[in-house]
């Protein structure tokens, strides 16, 4: 595929990023705003209410990573408009500024002293204002650089690695050269194959900083670990999927890099990226945690291999799935949206495999809902540093 | 008719692609990386995605996958039958 002149059609927002979708979000601070945030998406059809467990008595890092992933799925350009309810009304409107700075339009609602019926009702009238809004907005053709492409690797078993993780790998190869922002991450998921990794940074600053999460993340193993983890990492999926160690599932996952791409940074849990190239995303290997991580960071489109058949999706980031195991392509069908079986009959080329994604990559952007998407997978999980106070 | 894949000359498994793999049955295999062939036969009923190993290891031994280590062998295990969990261990964690 030639993507020197390749263009999508996605939404062009106020701070200059695209999107490929076009949400106008009803977005809870904590626990406690669930109600009144699915109350909204209730009464004004069309919105989307992304509830959560968590935001309560939360502090230091772990309340920074709380706001960083808030705020960052709020200025997703996936999304048009943002409609914040919160219990207290100060730190509605923290996130709610944090949002305002991408300069798309937000509103904020404290319920204390208000009450779900009042608030539901004010944050209706606003969320029935930005839809209407956003639903005239128009997709505009862009170059591929403007799209930012995340992957994560789910319920993977060994068809993973020589199929459609390799699949991905030649994705990203081909999209590198074109400035295309692109990020992986799975940090534990690495352990065996680490070694590769760093080997691929793009510079001793790159490959040092990587080696500083990657360390730091085996110390969190060993402090709390019971076990050699088997059934967690690597899960009772992958070993029924004939996944035997970690190393085997680390050189599987790497395969998702491609051979050419480098490493050009490395990046906090949720955050954003400066510039084009690979990024490496310190993170969680739970699907849900790692792909909320990456539409918090900014990006627009994802693509997900499986083995086993992860079923995951993400309110605001559309997940491509692909697979190369026959058996989950006919048992699961439903979920795949790329099937790439085909390579481990010789029948699909490794380059061919390649395009087969970008094109339903393509077609995604330009507003082809996914297997996740139209089955209702919206799993929007926060990633979790330590206990609440 | 491709039974299982390698993933590159010198690796001591290869991985089931098909169902139904049943042991005594010669399978044939394709070095993906090499674009060559390989046969081994089954001494092991295999399910796919798992692995056939295709050598003899005996325990201590190290598994080699991609090139690269991927564990030890804690059971001995003869050439044609399955390497999994029962017979292989991380070494790490």
């Amino acid at each position: 595929m030639k993507l020197s002149s390749a263009t999508f059609f996605g939404f062009k927002r106020e701070n200059g990023r695209v999107g490929v979708r076009n949400h106008v979000l009803i977005l809870p601070v904590d626990d406690l705003s669930n109600a009144a945030a699915q109350a909204v998406e209730n009464n004004v059809k069309g919105t989307l209410a992304i509830p959560h467990p968590y935001g309560r008595l939360q502090f230091g890092a772990d309340l920074d990573l709380h706001f960083r992933t808030l705020i960052g799925a709020g200025c997703n350009p996936n999304v048009a408009a943002v409609v914040v309810i919160c219990i207290e009304d100060t730190w509605a409107k923290k996130v709610a500024d944090g949002i305002r700075a991408s300069g798309k339009p937000v509103a904020h609602f404290g319920i204390e002293q208000h009450g779900d019926h009042d608030t539901i009702m004010r944050a209706s009238k606003a969320a029935r204002e930005y839809l209407q809004w956003a639903s005239e907005l128009r997709r505009e053709e862009r170059p591929l650089k403007d799209l930012w492409v995340s992957t994560k690797c789910g319920e993977s078993d060994t068809t993973s690695g020589c199929g459609a993780n390799p699949t991905v790998g030649n994705a990203f190869d081909k999209m590198y050269p074109h400035g295309v922002t692109m990020v992986f991450g799975e940090t534990t998921e690495l352990t065996g194959g680490e070694q590769l990794v760093a080997a691929r940074c793009r510079n001793d600053e790159v490959r040092k900083k990587f080696q500083f999460v990657f360390d730091r993340y085996q110390q969190v193993i060993e402090r709390h670990k019971t076990s050699d983890l088997m059934d967690s990492q690597p899960t009772k999926g992958n070993i029924e999927g004939g996944l035997t160690t970690i190393e085997e599932k680390a050189l599987g996952n790497i395969q998702k890099i491609g051979r050419k791409c480098l490493v050009d940074g490395v990046l906090d849990k949720a955050e954003v990226p400066t510039g084009p190239g690979l990024w490496f995303m310190d993170s969680s290997s739970a699907a849900a945690e790692m792909v909320t991580l990456c539409a918090a960071a900014g990006f627009a489109v994802h693509l997900f291999p499986t083995g086993q058949g992860n079923v995951i999706g993400n309110p605001i980031l559309p997940v491509i799935k692909l697979s190369a195991n026959p058996r989950t392509v006919r048992t699961m069908s439903e979920h795949i949206d790329v099937d790439v079986s085909g390579l481990l009959r010789k029948e699909l080329s490794p380059d061919q495999a390649g395009d087969k994604l970008l094109e339903c990559m393509f077609r995604t952007a330009n507003g082809r809902l996914t297997a996740a998407e139209a089955l209702g997978h919206r799993e929007f999980v926060l990633t979790r540093l330590y206990e609440s106070a | 008719m491709i039974h299982f894949v390698v993933h590159e000359e010198g690796d001591g498994v290869g991985v089931v692609v098909v169902e139904g793999i049943k042991s005594g049955q010669p399978l044939k295999g394709w070095i993906m990386e090499d674009d060559q062939d390989i046969e081994v036969v089954a001494k092991s009923d295999i399910p796919i995605g798992h692995k056939v190993a295709l050598k003899d290891y005996k325990v201590g031994d190290t598994v080699i996958k991609y090139g690269v280590d991927i564990g030890k062998v804690v059971k001995p295990i003869g050439k044609g039958e399955h390497l999994h969990v029962h017979n292989v261990k991380t070494k790490r964690w």
